[in-house]
């Protein structure tokens, strides 16, 4: 192995312990020079308690406005190798299924272009191809683009959408959540690469609520799995169950709406109120299934904590069909008018769900043309400022 | 009225970020207002898309990252 170039006893703590480190993995790549100098300065990173990157500037392809992300040292002279040292988003497969050639092709091209690390996969779902000079950026797209591959999103625009690993490994999917990925990939490329919001734009795909993906939490628009008939009950295999599992605390105290009753020998569900939260599915998968009439709940406005705090989604439409026949319209239609309105009237770096509490959800439903429902409501009269028709007509005639 | 290319919003367009050169920095959708504010009924949202597409994949404007995205003219 390589020797290393500079001491860095911080990073070193990070080797031990069983688990993995991205230090010790480092460090297997020490003949390349990028490696040895990226360690050097996170090791002084972490002495002076400040990064030493910098970030923006003019970085990027020809014609996109995202993809690459610009970084530089600000201790370019000490560790040249990382003077620039820009990282690129490719666009991952729909729930990240590879073949091994794949796999070996997309390396291949990092490692004639760039440093060699990467992280398999971004939070936004991209694979991440970690550290290049300008003068790669645009060689190492043409390779990429020659492989069939693209980048992803970054910027004030759609990032590369992300989905669970959905009807490929999983029975509780709901919808066909690769596919709905990869069509509004397709669908929404200018949208992708040509930067036009206030700010981004995320979409997650989850196909029950389970929510593997943290849609919920992660993303502007969470496309929910859901059903809206009945749970399928085995009522044998309850009883089954019952043997092992304490149905009354485990499972019917714990639904959230407690509309789940056991006398010992049937269980019985009120189904229309239910909330689909998965609980006593997950609980007793063998006895419990979920409905056969399926769809997905859109909740908008998620986000984590960069400017404003954390928000998490709300519902918007409670059931959208998510048939692949239909090629998703309904889901593009919310969409575009939704980007049309906060794309007007957004300010710089608002993200959907902060403008919806700026303007209120009453006024941004009704710009959009939606009607408000019960489902969009939190909790029962936690939301002061929407009334229905019928609640109005009950106090005007009181 | 006569129509207007998107030769013609792209040109407006490229004007524009060059007389703010160095003063304000323009986000795509600030200067697709400003275009629809001066070409008045005769420009919507689509064409200002497309003369924004004209000037990027020129090379004649290049889009710049600074906490949000923006229009500028490219580093000579
Ligand atoms: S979100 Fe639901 S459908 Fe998707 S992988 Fe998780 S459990 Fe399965
Ligand atoms: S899915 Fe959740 S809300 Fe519905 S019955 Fe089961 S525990 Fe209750």
């Amino acid at each position: 192995m390589t020797g290393m170039k500079y001491k860095t006893p911080l990073l070193d703590e990070l080797e031990k312990g069983p688990w993995p480190s991205f230090v010790k993995e480092m460090k297997k790549e020490a003949h390349r020079p990028m490696v040895q100098d990226a360690l050097g300065q996170l090791e002084r990173s972490y002495e002076e308690h400040i990064s030493h990157w910098k970030h923006g500037g003019l970085v990027g392809v020809m014609g996109y406005g995202g993809g690459v992300i610009g970084r530089y040292s600000d201790l370019a002279e000490e560790f040249p190798a990382v003077a620039e040292f820009h990282t690129h988003r490719v666009n991952q497969p729909s729930a990240w299924f590879y073949t091994s050639d794949a796999l070996r092709t997309l390396c291949d091209i990092w490692d004639r272009h760039g440093s060699g690390l990467t992280n398999f996969h971004g939070s936004t779902g991209d694979v991440v191809f970690l550290g290049s000079t300008t003068a790669e950026i645009e060689p190492l797209f043409a390779d990429l683009t020659k492989a069939g591959w693209d980048l992803g999103g970054s910027g004030s625009n759609m990032r590369t959408p992300s989905c669970c690993v959905g009807p490929a490994r999983c029975e509780w999917a709901m919808y066909d959540t690769l596919d709905a990925c990869y069509n509004i990939t397709q669908n929404f490329q200018d949208e992708l690469h040509r930067p036009f919001f206030p700010y981004k734009w995320k979409f997650k795909f989850a196909g029950c609520p389970n929510d593997c993906v943290a849609s919920i939490a992660r993303s502007d628009c969470s496309v929910m799995g859901t059903w809206r008939d009945e749970i399928r009950v085995d009522q044998a295999k309850v009883r089954e169950y019952a043997k092992t599992v304490d149905i009354e605390s485990e499972i019917c105290d714990r639904c959230p709406t407690r509309c789940i009753e056991w006398d010992g020998k049937k269980l019985e569900i009120d189904n229309p109120n239910c909330v689909k939260c998965m609980h006593c599915i997950n609980v007793m998968p063998k006895a419990l299934k979920p409905g056969l009439d399926r769809g997905a709940t859109i909740l908008i406005g998620g986000k984590a904590p960069i400017i404003g705090g954390a928000l998490l989604c709300s519902v918007f439409v409670p059931f959208l069909e998510m048939d692949p026949e239909s090629d998703y319209e309904d889901l593009k239609e919310l969409t575009e008018a939704i980007w049309d309105l906060w794309g007007e009237h957004g300010k710089l770096r608002e993200r959907v769900g902060e403008f919806i509490q700026r303007v209120g959800l009453s006024n941004f439903l009704e710009e959009i043309g939606l009607d408000p429902v019960p489902e969009m409501v939190m909790a029962p009269r936690s939301n002061p400022y929407i009334f229905f028709d019928d609640e109005i007509f009950e106090t005007d005639g009181e | 009225m006569a129509d207007v290319t998107v030769e013609q919003v792209a040109d407006a367009m490229f004007e524009l970020v060059s007389s703010m050169k160095g003063k304000r920095d323009l986000k795509p959708m600030d200067v697709t207002k400003q275009m629809i504010e001066k070409f008045g009924g005769d420009v919507d949202k689509q064409t200002c898309k497309k003369a924004l597409r004209t000037l990027i994949d020129s090379g004649r404007l290049t889009y710049k990252y600074a906490g949000g995205s923006y229009v500028t003219l490219p580093e000579s």
